[in-house]
C-alpha cells in the first residue's frame, strides 16, 4: 500500500496523484504500476497505470484520465483524497522503458493521456543531463485537454529538447501549432529521417499508436526501432 | 473491441514468471511468426484475458484471475526466448 499525499488537477478530466511510496524498489522511465481497489463486498478491479514521475523525483506520481463509464477512474478522481491508501502492483515492464544507454535519437508521440509515460522520460532525460536530441509530438482534442502544458514548455527551453502539440478537435485562433490528427506530413516534419535511426515509442488509445506506427512503418522506419503502448476502455 | 497490446497483462506475468516478460520473445503455433509479449493482441475479458498472434490472429495465451490468483494458458506459444 502507498499513502496518496496530493491530488493535482491536471485538467478538467484528469488528475495526478502524488504519492509517498514506502519501500519502492525505484522504477525505470517508461515504466507501469496496476492499482487494485477492493470494494468492501471483496470486488475488485484492477487497472495499469503509467509512472508520470522520474525515477529522480521524491514521489511517484499516476496521472488518470476520467474514462466515460469507468470503473476505477472516477473513484480515483472523485472519491481519493490525500492521506487515503493505494494497493499498487509495480513497477511493471521493460519493453517501453527508455534510459540514455539506449541511445537515440528519440522520438516520443503521445496521444491524450498517453503522455504520462514521456513526462517520466522527459524528466529523466533532463535529471539524468542526458545529450541525446528529443522530439515530442502530443496530440489532444484541445488545448484545454492537453496535460502537463506548462511544464512540457518549460521542458522545451532546454537544449535538444522539442514539443510540438496537435489539437485534433478546437484550437484557439491565434493557434501556430498543427491542426488535426498526427499524419504521415506532420510525422515527416517532425521525425529524423529513417537514415538516421530514431528510437521511436508510441503511446495513447489503440487506434491512434496503431495509425502512427503504420504511418512510420510506411515512411521506411524499422519497426524493430519502434515501441508501442496502447490503452482504452477495458471491456467486462 | 478494441484490442490492448501486452503491456497489460505484464503485471499478471510478472508474478507469474517472478520477473518482466514485456520483451521476451514468443513465437506462434499456428503461423510461426516471433513477437514480443509487449506487442501481443491482448483482449480484456473478465475474469481473464485473451491474447492474439497479431500476425494470424491465433489465440496465443489466455489467462484468467480468479480469487486473486491468475492461472495462464500457453498453449499457442510454440516457444519463447528470454529478453536479450
Amino acid at each position: 500500500m502507498v499513502g496518496v499525499l496530493e491530488l493535482v488537477e491536471e485538467t478538467p478530466q484528469a488528475k495526478s496523484i502524488v504519492l509517498e511510496p514506502r519501500d519502492w524498489p525505484g522504477h525505470r522511465a517508461g515504466q507501469h504500476v496496476d492499482v487494485r481497489l477492493t470494494a468492501p463486498d471483496g470486488y475488485q478491479a484492477q487497472r495499469s497505470y503509467s509512472i508520470a514521475s522520474a525515477p529522480e523525483d521524491d514521489h511517484l506520481v499516476l496521472t488518470v484520465q476520467r474514462l466515460a463509464d469507468g470503473e476505477v477512474s472516477p473513484y480515483l478522481l472523485d472519491v481519493l483524497g490525500p492521506g487515503d491508501e493505494l494497493e499498487l502492483r509495480g513497477p511493471i515492464g521493460g519493453y517501453f522503458v527508455w534510459e540514455e544507454s539506449l541511445g537515440g535519437p528519440l522520438l516520443l508521440i503521445a496521444g491524450g493521456s498517453g503522455i504520462a509515460p514521456f513526462r517520466s522520460v522527459l524528466r529523466h532525460g533532463v535529471a539524468a543531463h542526458s545529450s541525446i536530441p528529443v522530439r515530442l509530438v502530443y496530440s489532444a482534442r484541445s488545448l484545454a485537454e492537453v496535460i502537463y502544458r506548462e511544464e512540457l514548455m518549460r521542458l522545451a527551453d532546454h537544449d535538444g529538447v522539442d514539443v510540438r502539440f496537435t489539437l485534433t478537435r478546437e484550437w484557439p485562433e491565434d493557434w501556430t501549432g498543427h491542426r488535426g490528427r498526427i499524419d504521415r506530413e506532420l510525422l515527416q516534419d517532425v521525425s529524423w529521417p529513417p537514415s538516421e535511426q530514431p528510437r521511436i515509442y508510441i503511446c495513447g488509445p489503440s487506434a491512434f499508436v496503431e495509425a502512427a506506427a503504420n504511418t512510420l512503418v510506411g515512411s521506411g522506419h524499422d519497426p524493430s526501432r519502434i515501441r508501442t503502448e496502447r490503452f482504452g476502455p477495458t471491456g467486462t | 473491441m478494441e484490442a490492448l497490446d501486452g503491456n497489460a497483462i505484464a503485471g499478471d506475468l510478472q508474478e507469474l514468471f517472478g520477473h518482466d516478460m514485456t520483451a521476451a520473445r514468443g513465437s506462434c503455433r499456428n503461423c510461426g511468426d516471433s513477437h514480443m509479449i509487449a506487442e501481443l493482441r491482448v483482449y480484456l475479458r473478465a475474469p481473464g484475458a485473451v491474447v492474439r498472434c497479431p500476425s494470424c490472429g491465433n489465440v496465443v495465451m489466455v489467462l484468467v484471475t480468479i480469487r486473486g490468483e491468475t492461472r495462464i494458458d500457453m498453449r499457442g506459444i510454440g516457444g519463447m526466448e528470454p529478453a536479450h
